[in-house]
């Protein structure tokens, strides 16, 4: 069965402002959100931009890359990894990250921040 | 552990059982030998024994935070706390021990706590963050443990009590306690030792103890781990034969007074015996399990040897460490000035070994315990046993092969020789990972795991399987293969060698890998071509990410040699952009907490002043050091800071392994270091010595001597061959001290293929560095020129003017530091 949650989408970006196969920060309502663009996988996905391990505004210039089928980003300070679909921590520790829907359209990037 | 070890063991040999197991505990069995880890990195999950479905897929009914009350072992029932009455055919008590808790005044107070179970470190955890001095009683294996445990909970003053007159009586002996006493002084852990213990003092709350001798001692938590009594309450209320003073009385098919009951484990008393360790353990749910199945196998004692790290510290005990004269000879081996005690009792006729002690360094433990069980004979000069492992020299392996099949390896398991080296030969295990999930072989204590690792190199070895080291999940090659396959088919960006190499989507291993691949093969512009996403933290943005997620600037100064103006330039832009300074270990200087906008804007004014990049943030050359040499110091022999400015720009920017480091002294006073280097040159009457694979760091180790009084021509052609080797062949990561430590033939080797050319490829690597030196361009130029690269250099894609306004400074001396790590957030 099909949800059907008012989802409020915020324009986020053009498609030409992302970056192939990595990420992007944005400011959305004051928050920092991380956008990833997985050119590879044809994904688009977005999380928290705070690695909850140090708290750091940075996990939108780390890495991504996939464990097993599983698609994750790792954090630039010390190599923590999320999963960038269910935001679960892949390195074993009890955190997690949030994510975010995106949808892309006529070359526009949108966000929905609250679903 | 013993119960699910005895429910594992039942279900492999038969199913007609139905498995009903009552638990005290509300949790399902967990790793208890690893307890400690619970206070490290390891997390309860880490710490099961078995999946939560487990137990429901082998039939087992598990009844959790359910003691059993009374059983009666005539009409064969037992019935449960929550009023379960339940039949059975056999019993089997697995009810292990309790703390034994002396009877001292005041073990009641707040503060006093026991280390047995999960729910004991949750309160210590609890209770730790609020103590500053901790104390144990109980000098032994377990309360040493604890002690650990209070030392890494952040305990400042932590000690030990014991009431004998050394450390672990029942492992070692008087000298080797000292030792040990010793080490842990070091580490921060006090011990007194012949202390009986009269009373904890404090009101409600513990604040000490007093002793027989009338001493005292202030401590604001106490953990109590004086021995263990078996809990052998409901045996004795069912009328099982109980011993004198205490346990279970088993036979030696683990069977108690009554033909249908059985005990194992920490419960049971056999030959009037507690073992209190899980190998034995698992030997007597092997047994019960057995004979319950209706086959027979006997219990017959079982060998206590064990080896145990204690904060960093070695220390193993095998087979009889105490036997003396007349029905032993004793050779010893005490080291005060590094800390070893080792003691090795050999029979009266000097031919086989009978037990023995190691503190401090345990490496030869396996083989040692192996000798002592399969009653090997001992070499002509045993005393060489006690000289440590000498495995950089000795091939590994030289004592598996004379160890008979049947030696047992993993003696929590049972898991012979011959089971390790089939299941390599046979089932293609080459990890000992995959050894564990084949056979369960150091799944136990790990004690074991060196050895089986030995075994499978030995046993692959003998197969002529060569051993790879491969990167990651996407790439089923080593670093030396990949390079060279990338070379072969002309592959210039990340994802095309994952395209034609490997599988997946990659990852933050092979990312960081593949580029610094690249950029040795290649020596592009390392953010072009799409490849900027595949570069680790630092190269991404070509500088070091530092806390709060600001960067630090460091320009090139080669060989440390920097004109005033240009000093004045770095002055004044950390001014301009309000950096932290710092004259960083390489002659150099660091400006701190760039804001990733302003990254472009600093280097074009330092560009502009006639600055390159440092490549501080890159597996790359970082600087070459020098003394001031020949030019101004009354002793220099040569111009050392012109050949160290030299030789910094012909390796600048040229990716390796690892990073790399380098100096030059103008005279044997060396002034700079460079046999610290992984390249060091030191001026000699004749010309300069060339030294090559040191490092500081966290394992220092002194360059060797590559060759001597060579002129600046040859010493730079053989700099270009050592580096281009080290590049070729090196593993991801590993500097060149590393590297040679792992090459066969060691420093010889290194020589023969770099002054005498054994591998006829000089001529092919200094064309290959030739290339590389031509192809140099400053990163930061290119960056700064280039639209597309530079408009990355920002923090909010959305908002590119704005910067990160989370990022934090604090003052200190007259400058701004970062901001501590903000809190983790708690969940």
């Amino acid at each position: 069965m099909e949800t059907l949650a008012i989802t409020s989408w915020k324009l986020a970006c053009r498609v030409e402002d992302t970056i192939e196969n990595g990420g992007v920060c944005l400011k959305l309502e004051d928050q920092q959100v991380a956008l990833f663009y997985f050119k590879r996988r044809n994904e688009w996905y977005a999380t928290q931009n705070e690695c909850p391990h140090k708290r750091q505004m940075i996990l939108s210039r780390g890495m991504i890359g996939s464990l097993g089928d599983k698609p994750k980003i790792a954090c630039p300070f010390h190599k923590k990894t999320f999963a960038l679909d269910t935001g679960e921590c892949l390195s074993g520790d009890e955190c997690a990250i949030k994510t975010y829907p995106v949808k892309v359209e006529d070359g526009f990037v949108y966000i929905a921040l609250q679903n | 552990m013993v119960s699910h070890k005895f429910c594992e063991k039942l279900t492999a040999k038969i199913n007609n059982f139905k498995l009903i197991v009552f638990g005290e505990e509300p949790i399902r069995a967990y790793d208890r030998v690893h307890l400690t880890d619970y206070f490290g990195n390891k997390t309860l999950d880490d710490l099961f024994l078995s999946k939560n479905e487990w137990y429901d897929e082998n039939n087992i009914d598990l009844h959790l935070h359910d003691t059993i009350l009374q059983v009666n072992t005539i009409e064969k029932y037992a019935i449960s706390k929550s009023g379960i009455r339940q039949n059975y055919d056999y019993l089997v008590f697995a009810t292990g021990s309790a703390a034994f808790v002396p009877p001292i005044p005041g073990v009641d107070k707040e503060g006093v706590f026991l280390y047995r179970t999960i729910e004991d470190l949750d309160q210590i955890k609890a209770y730790a963050s609020t103590a500053n001095k901790g104390t144990v009683i109980g000098g032994g294996l377990l309360g040493l443990e604890a002690a650990k445990a209070l030392v890494d909970l952040g305990i400042q003053e932590s000690a030990v009590v014991e009431f004998a007159p050394r450390l672990m009586p029942r492992q070692i002996d008087d000298m080797a306690s000292n030792i040990l006493q010793n080490k842990l002084q070091a580490l921060g852990l006090t011990c007194f030792l012949q202390k009986s213990t009269t009373q904890i003092l404090g009101k409600n709350k513990i604040t000490g103890l007093a002793f027989a001798d009338g001493s005292q001692l202030d401590s604001d938590i106490l953990i109590i781990s004086a021995g263990i009594k078996p809990r052998d309450e409901l045996a004795k209320a069912a009328g099982l034969a109980i011993g004198p003073r205490g346990g279970i009385v088993v036979d030696e098919n683990m069977r108690t007074s009554d033909p249908h009951t059985f005990a194992i484990g920490e419960c049971a008393l056999y030959n009037e015996m507690i073992y209190g360790l899980v190998a034995p353990g698992y030997e007597m749910a092997e047994v019960a399990a057995t004979t319950i199945s209706g086959e027979q196998k006997l219990f017959a004692g079982f060998d206590m040897s064990t080896k145990l790290k204690l904060m960093g510290v070695d220390v193993a005990s095998f087979g009889d460490p105490f036997i003396t004269e007349p029905h032993a000879r004793t050779i010893l081996l005490e080291d005060k000035n590094k800390g070893i005690y080792k003691r090795l009792n050999i029979s009266p006729d000097g031919k086989r070994l009978l037990g023995g002690i190691l503190v401090g360094e345990a490496a030869s433990y396996n083989m040692l315990l192996q000798t002592v069980n399969n009653n090997m004979p001992l070499p002509e000069h045993p005393e060489t046993l006690l000289l440590g492992e000498q495995s950089e020299t000795k091939p590994a392996g030289a004592g598996l092969e004379a160890l008979p099949d049947t030696a047992l390896i993993c003696s929590c398991e049972g898991i012979t020789k011959a089971q390790i080296c089939n299941a390599v030969t046979q089932q293609g295990c080459e990890h000992a990972d995959d050894i564990k999930k084949c056979t369960k072989a150091g799944s136990g204590c790990g004690g074991c795991v060196p050895m089986v690792k030995d075994l499978v190199a030995y046993t692959m070895k003998k197969q002529g399987k060569y051993i790879r080291n491969t990167i990651c999940e996407h790439f089923n090659f080593s670093r030396q293969e990949l390079f060279d396959l990338i070379k072969i088919h002309d592959l210039r960006t990340y994802d095309s060698v994952l395209d034609s190499l490997g599988t997946g989507h990659g990852c933050e291993v092979c990312k960081p890998l593949v580029s610094s691949l690249l950029a040795s093969l290649w020596n592009e512009m390392i953010l072009g071509k799409g490849n900027d996403v595949a570069q680790d933290s630092n190269d991404r943005f070509l500088a070091n990410i530092q806390r709060g997620g600001t960067y630090s600037v460091v320009p090139r100064v080669p060989g440390g040699e920097i004109q005033p103006e240009k000093l004045i330039v770095i002055g004044e832009v950390a001014k301009k952009y309000g950096l932290y300074t710092k004259i960083t270990g390489g002659q150099r200087i660091d400006m701190f907490g760039a804001h990733l906008n302003d990254l472009p804007l600093i280097w074009e004014e330092l560009i502009a002043a006639g600055f390159e990049s440092g490549h501080a943030y890159g597996k790359a050359l970082r600087t070459v050091k020098s003394c001031v040499g020949s030019t101004w110091c009354r002793f220099g022999l040569h111009d050392s800071v012109s050949f160290a400015v030299q030789i910094e720009e012909r390796y600048r920017g040229i990716r390796s392994p690892h990073k790399l480091k380098s100096a030059v002294s103008g005279c044997i006073r060396e002034c700079a270091e460079a046999q610290s280097k992984d390249f060091g040159i030191i001026a000699t009457e004749k010309g300069w010595n060339l030294y090559v694979c040191g490092n500081g760091g966290s394992k220092p180790q002194h360059a060797h001597l590559l060759v001597s009084d060579i002129d600046s021509e040859t010493c730079i052609r053989y700099l270009d061959r050592f580096l281009m080797f080290y590049i070729h062949t090196a593993d991801p990561l590993t500097r060149t001290a590393t590297w040679l430590n792992k090459m066969e033939g060691g420093v010889d080797y290194l020589r023969n293929v770099v002054v005498e050319d054994s591998l006829g490829m000089a001529e092919t690597w200094e064309k290959e560095m030739q290339a590389l030196v031509e192809a140099y361009q400053c990163e930061w130029k290119v960056a700064v020129n280039d639209p597309d690269i530079r408009k990355r250099f920002v923090h909010f894609v959305n908002a590119p003017s704005e910067k990160d306004e989370t990022v934090k400074f604090e003052e200190m001396r007259g400058q701004k530091k970062a901001a501590d790590w903000n809190a983790p957030i708690t969940y």
